[in-house]
Formats: structure tokens, C-alpha cells, sequence
């Protein structure tokens, strides 16, 4: 069963206790829209290591090709981990 | 053909429940309703049941573990009083919320403190607003045909809620009375198997339960549950007829005693009808035309249906088993006012908080109420809408 919950749904249609069908549906919901932190991606720094990517809470840090992109910010909360995790200093935390 | 036995309400319920072999039995022992699944788990022990029988450490997990097993696609049960209901209070909502039609039996006890263990009904009518349907009992009779009918009521696929078959402590639940059981094979058949539409464990459907709903879907979702409840009270009327067809019982919203002709009546819930009744076949037989509506389906509440069958009676005592703090009366007396109050002749309406924490209420007593509901009747001032039964003044 395929329910497109959005913010358009009704109350009709809407799935009984919110309960979730399909897999992978986060896609289609913008939830770090409340983030205080954001980390900003000092691209020169980064050596490709990678360690951020695999930390993130909310697959926030997207890999193609085993090379890092841009934050996924309608996802990251800004928990500030990858920042953390990074040995190169290639991430810092910044007010929203 | 009928079994006749004598049995506790704590027995009767156990005894629905083996019937019913419900998949899991998840429960903690509080007083009065310990012996529920006491009694239960030795059915499981002698093989006599296949539940999964989970003897938790306390309500909140009771409540949880029939959460998740109820997710999961299983039939699920518990028993509880007072401060166990109390500690399943967060729980409670999980349940309601998600959609998951668990059967609980709620013997009622008095909250504390000070502490007491006996029948009062603030356990199950501060759970009034969680979003489970209340079904009331007079006897250890009604507590066991409730019960058998709550599972029908909750799984109905209109309905999918919680289901809280309530009883009086101590009053019921370990008064022993001459009962009708149906047959083992007639309950079976009567509840049926639980199918669940989507539920954890099937393989063909990855589901995720319970997720969080911001703001923008929190009132669709709230909005959905009501419906939930809408749709119950006709199902509860199409379980109660099926039931009928199978046990001879009747069961409705609520039941008219002696409604129909009374010229003052009484509103009531649990085992203190049965006083009631006692007392209004005394006062017929001296000629006073009194009568009982008493509440079986208090969520959701009946209120037009309330409102018709006291249509005619011009004073209207409401019996409360709780007190709310409001300082304006008990539950079931603001329901009930509530419900009358567009009825274009509606009754003169008084509340009386009695039996707080087990006091013990008599013939007596009703009697007394009755005399003041015909003064009144009489044209007798109301100085307070909410009174106190014998209480020490």
C-alpha cells in the first residue's frame, strides 16, 4: 500500500498512526528545517577520507564516485559529529 | 448450551481470556486485578493456552509489551488497577494513536493517596481521554460478556482501537456470583482469528510504526482516530446483537431500568447500578415511579442517545465514583449534563460524588438520593449542583 503523505494529505487519507509503507521515504521530507549548527564544507582542506560520511546520523553527507559532495542540509540537524570526526579541519560549524 | 458456574470477576475474565487464547499476555500483579493474570498464567502453564505469557516488571511495560506484540500482529491482553493503570499512562495514548486494538481488563481502584485498594473509578476515568473505548460492567456476568465482545469491538477494522473492559474492585472482581459461561468453541468462534491488515512481522510488507508527526500531521492523524471512535459505537451495537444471537444476553450503549415511566432517575456505571436496581424495585412497590440509566459504552459517550432516553424525566441525579478537583462535579456528571443540555425539556440535573475508595453504598443511601431527586422534583431549591454521599459533615 502506497500513500503519498504530504503536507496535503488529509485526514481521510492519511495512514493510520502514521504508519510508514514504504522504505526510503525520508527523501521526500525536508526535516533539518530547526538545525541551530550547520556545518560548512571547507572543500580545499578535505583529503577524501571519507570518515564523515559513514558518522552522519542522517546520511546528510553524500559519496559518489568515492568523492565527497555538498551537505544534504534539508537533512542535517547540525549534531556537529562530522566536524568532530574530521582529521583535516575540512568541516566548522557555523551559525545558522 | 451454557455453562453455569460460580466464579470471582477476576476468575470470569480469566477464564474469557483462556477462551479466547489470546497470542500474548503481558501483565504485572497490582490489587485488585492480580489474580487476573494469576489465574491466567497457570492456564499457560498447563499447556491449556499457547499465549506467550510475559511477566513484566511493571504497567508501563505491560502496556508496552502488548504495544509491540499487538504491532507485530498479534492478539494481545493485559490487567490492571489504579496506580498500574496510572503508570501505563504514556503508553496507553502509544496504543490508541497507533491503532492497535489491545483488550485490557481495568478492575477500578481508588488512586493514591492516601493509599487505598478499593473500588473507586479515578484509575479508568483519568484514562477517560486517552483514546481507548470504556466499557463498563455491573457484574462478574457483564465483565465476562464485555470482555469477549471488547476483542470483536477494538479489531473491527473501522475501529482498530484499545479496548477497556472496566469492573469494581473487590465488589465484582472477588465477589463470587452464579454465572452463564458460553462454551469454549463458542468463544473461539465468536472472536475469530486476528487479522490484521499491516503488521510488523509480515514479510511481504516492511512497515515502520510509531513515527514522529510534526505539526502538519499530527491534527490529520488525531482527526482519523476520532473516526475510529465514530464507527465503534455502531459496531459495538452489531457485536452486541451477534452476542445476543449466541448467549441470550442483551447488551446496548446503556441499559433503562424502569426509564420508560420514571418520573425521577438516576445515572450510573459499574456495580452500584445493581443497588440501584435493588432499591428502585423497593420504591416501586411503594408506588414511586423511579429509574436507572445505567452506562455501559462510556467511550465514546452516547450522548444523544443519553439525552433521548431521559427525555421525559424531569430531575436527574448523576452518580459519580471519582472526583475531578474541578469543584464543579465528577466525570460522568459533566458528560452527561453536557449531553441533556440541548434537549429542549431537559431535566433538572444534580451530581453526587459517592464510594470514594470503597466507602460502601447501600440501599439506604439510594434511597435517601431518590427522596431528595423528588423534592427537588417538588420544587425544592438546589443550593449545591454536587454533593457529597455520605460523607462526614
Amino acid at each position: 500500500m502506497s500513500v503519498k503523505i504530504n503536507e496535503k494529505v488529509t485526514w481521510r487519507d492519511i495512514t493510520p498512526g502514521g504508519t510508514i509503507y514504504d522504505a526510503g521515504n525520508s527523501s521526500e521530507f525536508k526535516t533539518g528545517d530547526w538545525r541551530v549548527l550547520k556545518p560548512v564544507f571547507v572543500e580545499e582542506k578535505c583529503k577524501q577520507c571519507l570518515l564523515c560520511a559513514p558518522v552522519c546520523p542522517d546520511s546528510a553527507v553524500p559519496v559518489e564516485n568515492k568523492v565527497r559532495g555538498e551537505f544534504d542540509y534539508d537533512h542535517c540537524k547540525g549534531c556537529g559529529i562530522c566536524m568532530k570526526v574530521c582529521p583535516f579541519d575540512a568541516i566548522q560549524m557555523v551559525s545558522e | 448450551m451454557p455453562i453455569r458456574d460460580r466464579l470471582s470477576g477476576n476468575e470470569a475474565i480469566s477464564v474469557a481470556m483462556r477462551q479466547i487464547n489470546p497470542d500474548v499476555v503481558a501483565a504485572f500483579p497490582i490489587t485488585p486485578s492480580t489474580e487476573i493474570p494469576q489465574y491466567f498464567s497457570k492456564y499457560v502453564a498447563d499447556g491449556v493456552v499457547d499465549t506467550e505469557f510475559v511477566p513484566v516488571e511493571s504497567e508501563h511495560s505491560a502496556m508496552s509489551a502488548c504495544i509491540g506484540a499487538q504491532g507485530a500482529g498479534a492478539r494481545s491482553m493485559t490487567a490492571t488497577s489504579s496506580c498500574g493503570l496510572a503508570l501505563m499512562w504514556e503508553m496507553l495514548y502509544i496504543a490508541s494513536s497507533s491503532r492497535l486494538p489491545i483488550t485490557l481488563a481495568c478492575v477500578n481502584r481508588a488512586l493514591s493517596g492516601p493509599i487505598n485498594i478499593n473500588a473507586d473509578h479515578g484509575d479508568s476515568m483519568g484514562a477517560r481521554d486517552s483514546g481507548w473505548i470504556q466499557i463498563y460492567s455491573e457484574d462478574n456476568q457483564e465483565a465476562y460478556d464485555n470482555f469477549i465482545q471488547a476483542v470483536r469491538i477494538g479489531e473491527d477494522e473501522r475501529v482498530m482501537l484499545p479496548v477497556m473492559v472496566c469492573q469494581d474492585g473487590f465488589i465484582t472482581s472477588h465477589g463470587v456470583e452464579n454465572m452463564d459461561l458460553l462454551e469454549d468453541k463458542e468463544v473461539k468462534e465468536f472472536v475469530g482469528e486476528y487479522t490484521p491488515k499491516h503488521y510488523l512481522l509480515n514479510p511481504q510488507e516492511p512497515i515502520a510504526m510509531g513515527p514522529y508527526a510534526t505539526d502538519k500531521y499530527y491534527m490529520e492523524h488525531k482527526r482519523q482516530q476520532v473516526e475510529g471512535m465514530k464507527e465503534a459505537k455502531e459496531v459495538v451495537l452489531k457485536v452486541a446483537k451477534e452476542f445476543e444471537k449466541i448467549s441470550g444476553r442483551k447488551y446496548g450503549f446503556f441499559e433503562e431500568y424502569m426509564l420508560e415511566d420514571a418520573e425521577v432517575a438516576l445515572v450510573a456505571i459499574n456495580s452500584t447500578a445493581g443497588t440501584i436496581k435493588a432499591t428502585i424495585d423497593e420504591m416501586r412497590n411503594e408506588g414511586k415511579k423511579v429509574g436507572l440509566l445505567k452506562i455501559r459504552l462510556f467511550r465514546p459517550f452516547p450522548g444523544e442517545e443519553i439525552s433521548k432516553a431521559l427525555k421525559d424525566v424531569s430531575v436527574v441525579g448523576i452518580m459519580d465514583r471519582s472526583e475531578t478537583f474541578s469543584t464543579q462535579g465528577g466525570p460522568l456528571f459533566f458528560e452527561t449534563r453536557s449531553a441533556l443540555y440541548d434537549n429542549p425539556n431537559r431535566p433538572k440535573v444534580v451530581n453526587y460524588i459517592y464510594g470514594l475508595g470503597g466507602r460502601d453504598i447501600s440501599t439506604k443511601d439510594i434511597r435517601k438520593v431518590y427522596e431528595e431527586l423528588y423534592e427537588i422534583k417538588m420544587g425544592k431549591e438546589v443550593e449545591e449542583t454536587c454533593t457529597y454521599l455520605g460523607v462526614r459533615e
